[in-house]
């Protein structure tokens, strides 16, 4: 490596100095404020954070050390952009249908039906879900507990209103997803919001719960997870799946994103397929 | 459209030159390519000559629509040696194998210890494209520096020459393809404007330089 321009050295030196203040960065949150981010994967963890520095007016990620430790509102913030996944009502429509076709009938046979929706961001799948249960005749012997770190995105989702100008791509999303009732039956549109049913969410509990720190808090029939431990490193990823393991009842089924794997985890054994291409796994040991 | 003017790199006798002069030639980690439209036929161009044994790995962002179906890595597989997959979070890479971003992800490239890793994520679009050829080309730079080929193909926005530049400036290698051999210049174009890449090439070229340029990495 000695034959190499100086240029390129500086460049290597400023992305080790730049881990070394992202590694600082979160251990300072943790300490002080108690979120843990240590464990998530790096390369979408630095965008997020430039992201923040650039918007707080800084230059540096020390400069944001700073500014999170001593400022709790740009904490907010950095929170915020560090947790907030974007989502659609229906998103991986096939995912549905699947859920419909294969996990429904299952769901009859039960008396009762705990489910958890971890890391449900701004609610756009917890009313999906709901609309589904309803459709199907479930949703009176469910109870759905959607969880999220941030407190913020959960009043977003207890309110059930949602942007206007999403509703199109929604309708196209609750089609494909075998909706057999007509989606605009499900809100209210008033100015360029779309105001959805209550009874939607008669039987769902929202609560701040963090999948990194906090422990398991009941047993479930159903728990998803979708598009939520692409954001952890690998050792973390096994940590939330052993977590999903113990609150999950025997025969439980787990749904990920379209994306997502068990595959690559350390759970793999205790599920089976239910349909390995929505990502929809059954536990059985 | 003309070669940049930039000083020529020693050893080199222009920008189109086909040969792989000695300092360019060390052991590569990973090939990155982006492109948009006119995509699927370049990729192909260049899948269809390398070897089932190409030492490296090959991870693709092509803007695709959200909708866009799973049938695409089956149907590159019908044109080349290599295999062709749909990329999966935290999935290792392997050399000789094609992951493609899947649709309405950025897909990103990590290390894990010895391995290349990849990793998936829903953050919002970047200059509307999610899969984002920036986000994929930042990321690959941010983890391997100068073991890192980027190749920049057909397409009709911007996308690729913030990560093009990143590349260079870690030390790797940019392709581009000519943009008078490309079905939608602009793309190409905007990142010969952005870095200061290595090789403009027309597309048919591009598949047996790479072979070239790869002769000491070993798998």
């Amino acid at each position: 490596m000695a034959n190499q321009p100086a240029q390129i050295l500086d460049e290597q030196a400023k992305a080790d100095l730049e881990e070394i203040e992202i590694r600082l960065l979160t251990e300072g949150i943790f300490r002080h404020y108690g979120f843990d981010f240590r464990d998530y994967s790096l390369p979408s963890l630095r965008r997020r954070v430039w992201k923040r520095v650039y918007a707080e007016g800084l230059s540096t990620i020390a400069g944001l050390i700073e500014k999170v430790l001593h400022d709790p509102q740009s904490m907010e913030r950095l929170l915020l952009d560090l947790s907030i996944n974007t989502t659609a009502m229906f998103r991986d429509p096939t995912f549905y249908l699947a859920f419909r076709e294969k996990v429904v009938p299952l769901l009859r046979t039960y008396p009762f039906v705990r489910m958890w929706h971890a890391g449900c961001s701004t609610g756009e799948e917890v009313y999906s879900m709901a609309i589904l249960l309803q459709e199907e005749g479930l949703y009176d012997r469910c109870r759905i507990y959607a969880t999220d770190i941030n407190e913020a995105v959960l009043q977003k989702a207890k309110s059930g209103i949602f942007p206007l100008s999403t509703m199109q791509e929604n309708t196209s999303n609750y089609i494909t997803a075998g909706g057999s009732g007509t989606f605009s039956d499900y809100y209210t549109a008033r100015y360029d919001y779309a105001i959805f049913r209550p009874s939607l969410r008669e039987n769902v509990v929202f609560a701040q719960h963090n999948l990194v720190t906090d422990a398991s808090f009941n047993h479930f029939n159903v728990i998803f997870c979708r598009n939520v431990l692409i954001y952890f490193n690998n050792a973390l990823q096994d940590r939330v799946q052993q977590l999903f393991l113990q609150s999950m009842e025997m025969f439980g089924i787990l749904g990920l994103g379209k994306k997502e794997s068990i595959k690559y985890t350390k759970v793999v054994d205790h599920y089976e397929d239910v349909d390995p291409e929505e990502k929809l796994y059954r536990r059985i040991r | 459209m003309s070669a940049p003017q930039q000083k020529l790199p020693p050893g080199i006798r222009a920008w189109t030159d086909g040969r792989v002069e000695a300092a360019a030639l060390r052991a590569y980690e990973l090939v990155v390519i982006g492109c948009s439209m006119g995509g699927m036929k370049a990729l192909m161009t260049i899948f269809e000559v390398l070897p089932k044994d190409f030492p490296l790995p090959i991870v693709v962002a092509q803007h695709r629509y959200k909708t866009s179906n799973e049938a695409l890595p089956a149907y590159f597989r019908r044109h080349t040696a290599l295999d062709v997959v749909d990329a999966l979070d935290k999935q290792w890479v392997q050399p000789g194998t094609v992951y493609l971003a899947p649709a309405d992800y950025h897909l990103l490239v990590d290390r894990d210890g010895e391995h290349g890793e990849l990793s998936l994520s829903v953050d919002a679009a970047v200059a509307y494209s999610r899969p984002s050829i920036d986000v994929m080309f930042e990321s690959a730079a941010d983890a391997y520096g100068q073991g890192v080929i980027g190749i920049v193909l057909t397409g009709a926005n911007a996308d690729g020459a913030r990560g093009a530049k990143r590349i260079k400036q870690r030390g790797g290698f940019v392709i581009v393809q000519d943009p008078q051999s490309a079905e939608s210049p602009s793309m190409p174009e905007a990142a010969i404007a952005a870095a200061r890449v290595d090789r403009i090439l027309p597309l048919e070229r591009i598949g047996p330089f790479l072979i070239e340029l790869c002769r000491s990495t070993s798998p």
